[in-house]
């Protein structure tokens, strides 16, 4: 069984993608078995930029089931609209008009439970693809990518978890920002949440809305606080009040802020930076990962 | 001839509403006889398809023009298909009586 470790924030830009690449590296390099890092921020994934030698393996398009009303049987009786709890199916009776509005549409079967009359059919559209690429040994990079225009971000996430390797030993999933159902789906089923802080009254706040998110979860979380030595000490005093495991510090650099922004932080890590994650990988280890 | 105008409330005196698919009230203007009539919102606090479900009530009612701040994409296309009008005011305070004066003149 894999050890499945979600790297979520609620704010954006606190550091999830610079943690999750780099936890992926310094597991790896002490690693015998595979360790997989997982992109679920499926609107904008860049995990991949991070990787020089990345090879893309293969990639598979997911589909969501559709629905299209057969207007010569519709009866126009609307039970299909009402049962629909995302508007998307329009019917007006006096102009004979029936369409489902594929944007809106979750594919959650509702109206063909509804239709008495046999009128409704399902088709595959496309949502997005997963794909699979290899950036060294033992090391595997899986990302979805969510279709321009598609509002199926959670159903993607969760078909592409469904599709990472089972035989990795470590599996590493690099949340998208926000604390609703697409971070929701990403964290389910994880062993350990990772909530990567920034000392920031905008980070302090989003930090308290995805804590009271994993706890209604149940999942067990620690915090990694990146850009330390930035704004207040506002975020001690809850973690302290919460009894919340702070499970390392990365500080602020400038410099390291200019190599991310490169795309050149795998290999190229401050010694100071190195040991933060090697100290936290082994407090990770200890916890059974 | 049926006009629709965005309202903030369920009387002429009220402001109108410079939303379309999550205005809180429809005035109904019949330019024919100047008769109005106000119906609510249903789907003013729905997730999604606020705009696609108001669009799809103008239809059912026969309204030729609705008269509103601004229309979403998806209402657009479908008040687009049935060819009803639509116009944009932008000005701010303006009441509902005000926009059936400026109809009037």
């Amino acid at each position: 069984m894999s050890f499945k470790i979600a790297i979520a924030s609620g704010k954006g830009g606190t550091g999830k993608t610079t943690v999750s690449v780099n936890l992926f590296e310094q597991f790896s390099e002490h690693s015998e078995g595979k360790i997989q890092l997982v992109d679920c921020d499926v609107e904008e994934p860049n995990d991949h930029i991070f990787f020089n030698r990345t090879k893309k393996i293969s990639e598979e398009e997911v589909f969501q089931q559709v629905p299209t009303i057969d207007k010569d049987k519709c009866t126009f009786c609307r039970k299909c609209s009402e049962y629909c709890e995302f508007n998307a199916i329009v019917v007006i009776p006096p102009v004979r008009f029936a369409e489902v509005n594929q944007s809106l549409c979750h594919s959650c079967g509702a109206c063909s439970v509804a239709c008495e009359f046999d009128a409704i059919t399902e088709h595959p559209e496309s949502i997005g693809k997963v794909s699979f690429y290899k950036t060294g040994n033992n090391k595997g990079l899986v990302e979805g990518k969510l279709k321009i225009g598609s509002a199926m971000q959670t159903m993607l996430i969760k078909e592409l978890k469904k599709r990472v390797p089972l035989n990795a030993e470590i599996v590493l999933y690099d949340s998208p920002p926000g604390t609703s159902c697409p971070v929701v789906e990403t964290i389910s089923n994880t062993d350990y949440v990772i909530l990567v802080a920034e000392p920031t009254l905008f980070g302090l706040y989003d930090l308290k809305l995805m804590v009271n998110l994993v706890r209604e979860l149940a999942i067990p979380f620690g915090i990694i606080i990146n850009k330390s030595g930035l704004g207040s000490n506002d975020i001690y005093e809850y973690l302290y009040k919460e009894s919340i495991d702070i499970l390392g510090e990365i500080p602020f650099n400038k410099e390291y802020a200019g190599v991310y922004a490169k795309g050149q932080i795998v290999g190229n890590m401050p010694v100071e930076m190195k040991n933060v994650y090697k100290s936290i990988t082994e407090k990770l280890h200890k916890m059974g990962c | 001839m049926k006009t629709v105008i965005t309202a903030s409330g369920n009387s002429v005196d009220t402001q109108f509403d410079k939303r379309f698919g999550r205005a809180a009230w429809f005035c109904v203007l019949d330019e024919d006889t100047n008769e109005t009539l106000f119906f609510d919102n249903a789907n003013i606090s729905a997730s999604n398809g606020a705009g696609t479900k108001a669009a799809e009530k103008m239809v059912e009612l026969g309204v030729k023009k609705v008269i509103s701040g601004d229309f979403g994409p998806k209402a657009k296309d479908l008040l687009d298909k049935f060819d009803i009008q639509m116009v944009i005011i932008q000005d701010d305070d303006l009441a509902v009586k005000d926009i059936i004066k400026k109809i009037k003149h």
